[in-house]
């Protein structure tokens, strides 16, 4: 799209604002100012989904903590929420004080609530791969960090993972959120790094060493070579 | 550069400064653009000043008011402070250079562009050593089909200096990028998808400015031989990016 409505700037923006706007002119500022904080003014349309009794699209006050949404939409036994999306935050127990609001967890509505039943490498691993399916491709950080993330945390998930590959996927996503060429690139690695600062014991009891563990397990990689020698010796 | 000859060229005359060093720009001018007329080096490798700025390879970052930039893509303004040489920056320069070496299959001693690959000097210039991030390994395949000119798909860095002077500068459509994300990689615009089906010609400008040995002008591999290279005799920041080279080569 080159140009807007009538050829003139337009604003296009989501229902949500469209209501908003409307209820101050029906309702007054002040009306809408007297809800959420002094720098998140007014409420939030959140659609909560996921381990709870009641999922659905809920609005609270901006300034609103987690727990109470969590305990208002039924969610028994939480054991991390993942607000605004994959590039969101990812939220756990300790954190479940924060608030929805601009200066803390910022959200465009989505609320996603994974209960202890759930496996959160696996849950992380999806997230990692939706961004590697997701990059257009167009700038270095964002196209090989997605991939070279990916390989390292399934270098996790099958127990061969050092401290190091824990430094490097840190430095990876961190290198990624400065320098990537749009929101995309900046975002993609959210997940991880917030898993990683925010669930430490989970990467920690899956580390192979402390030592430096090699990205291939040596008898596969000889396994090709092996099989061209041994045909050859045969013929 | 000379305040006289800006004048002439046009645009209003501005001073912004990268690390702590004053220098002029024209109005509309990028960082990258005002930071190369004055002799001042930012690593770079999708950008040459001929065409339009791409920002994809994220080199050329450098950080202003608390931000990263790529500096061939943001115009440069009055009293703009920009950090380009700082450890931070060239610490993430090494990462984005290992990223391409990685991604690609890059052997520089069995690479005939080897002391003429801008890739190999830009990440000597930054201090890169051996790669440590995981290699993808991938399989890519080389065209030889056309007489004059070969592609080594393994050395392709998606830079699209190709594209944008095979459209720009030859008024052709040798080039573009196909598929997306970690599959995207360069193709020719031909039915059979090979060179030689292609309109590129030798004298084409697009054979003649990739950064690496990906696009390679055949018979002429080693006339200069290795050892008197542009980047063996001095680091890239004096020597210049390849395409200034390679009407000489």
């Amino acid at each position: 799209m080159n140009a807007g409505y009538l050829g003139l700037p337009t604003v296009v923006n989501n229902v949500e604002s469209f209501v908003a706007a409307a209820m101050i002119m029906e309702q007054g500022a002040d009306w809408f100012l007297s809800r959420g904080t002094e720098t998140s003014t007014g409420t939030k349309l959140l659609s909560i989904s996921g381990d709870c009794a009641k999922p659905g699209v809920y609005e609270y006050p901006f300034g609103t903590s987690i727990r109470k949404i969590l305990e208002d939409c039924g969610a028994d036994d939480p054991q991390m929420v993942q607000v605004a999306g994959a590039a969101g935050t990812m939220i756990g127990e300790t954190d479940f004080d924060r608030c929805i609001s601009f200066d803390d967890v910022a959200t465009g509505g989505s609320f996603m609530i994974f209960d202890r039943s759930r496996d959160l490498p696996e849950i992380i691993g999806n997230f990692i791969a939706f961004f590697v399916h997701e990059s257009c491709g167009f700038c270095t950080p964002c196209r090989v960090g997605t991939s070279l993330l990916q390989k390292r945390f399934d270098k996790l998930l099958s127990g061969r993972a050092s401290r190091l590959d824990l430094e490097k996927m840190q430095q990876i996503g961190t290198l990624m959120k400065v320098t990537s060429h749009c929101g995309l690139g900046a975002t993609a690695p959210n997940a991880l790094l917030d898993s990683l600062k925010n669930f430490p014991s989970m990467y920690e009891d899956r580390l192979a060493s402390t030592q430096f563990e090699p990205a291939f397990i040596l008898e596969d990689a000889l396994q090709e070579a092996r099989t061209l020698a041994d045909s050859g010796a045969k013929s | 550069m000379n305040l006289k000859a800006a004048a002439r060229l046009g645009g209003r005359i501005g001073h912004f400064s990268i690390d702590g060093v004053r220098l002029p720009f024209r109005e509309g001018q990028t960082i990258m653009a005002a930071a190369m007329e004055a002799g001042v080096y930012i690593p770079h490798l999708c950008y040459n000043p001929e065409f339009t700025p791409h920002g994809s390879c994220r080199l050329c970052v450098v950080r202003s008011n608390g931000r990263h930039l790529a500096a061939c893509t943001t115009p440069a303004a009055e009293g703009l402070e920009v950090e380009s040489h700082t450890d931070e920056l060239q610490e993430q320069r090494r990462e984005l250079l290992q990223m391409l070496f990685v991604e690609g299959n890059h052997v520089c001693p069995a690479c005939e562009k080897s002391g003429a690959c801008q890739l190999q000097a830009v990440a000597y210039y930054c201090g890169m050593l051996a790669p440590e991030l995981t290699y993808f390994y991938p399989q890519r395949t080389v065209d030889a089909s056309h007489p004059d000119i070969a592609i080594d798909y393994n050395r392709c860095i998606l830079c699209e200096l190709c594209v944008r002077a095979s459209r720009e500068a030859d008024g052709k459509n040798v080039f573009s990028i196909a598929d997306r994300g970690i599959h995207a990689h360069l193709q020719i615009n031909s039915s059979t998808g090979k060179l030689r089906d292609s309109d590129l010609e030798v004298t084409d400008k697009a054979a003649h400015v990739c950064p690496t040995g990906a696009i390679l002008p055949r018979n002429l591999g080693y006339n200069i031989p290795i050892g008197k290279r542009p980047y063996d005799q001095k680091p890239i920041s004096l020597a210049g990016d390849v395409a200034d080279h390679e009407e000489s080569s």
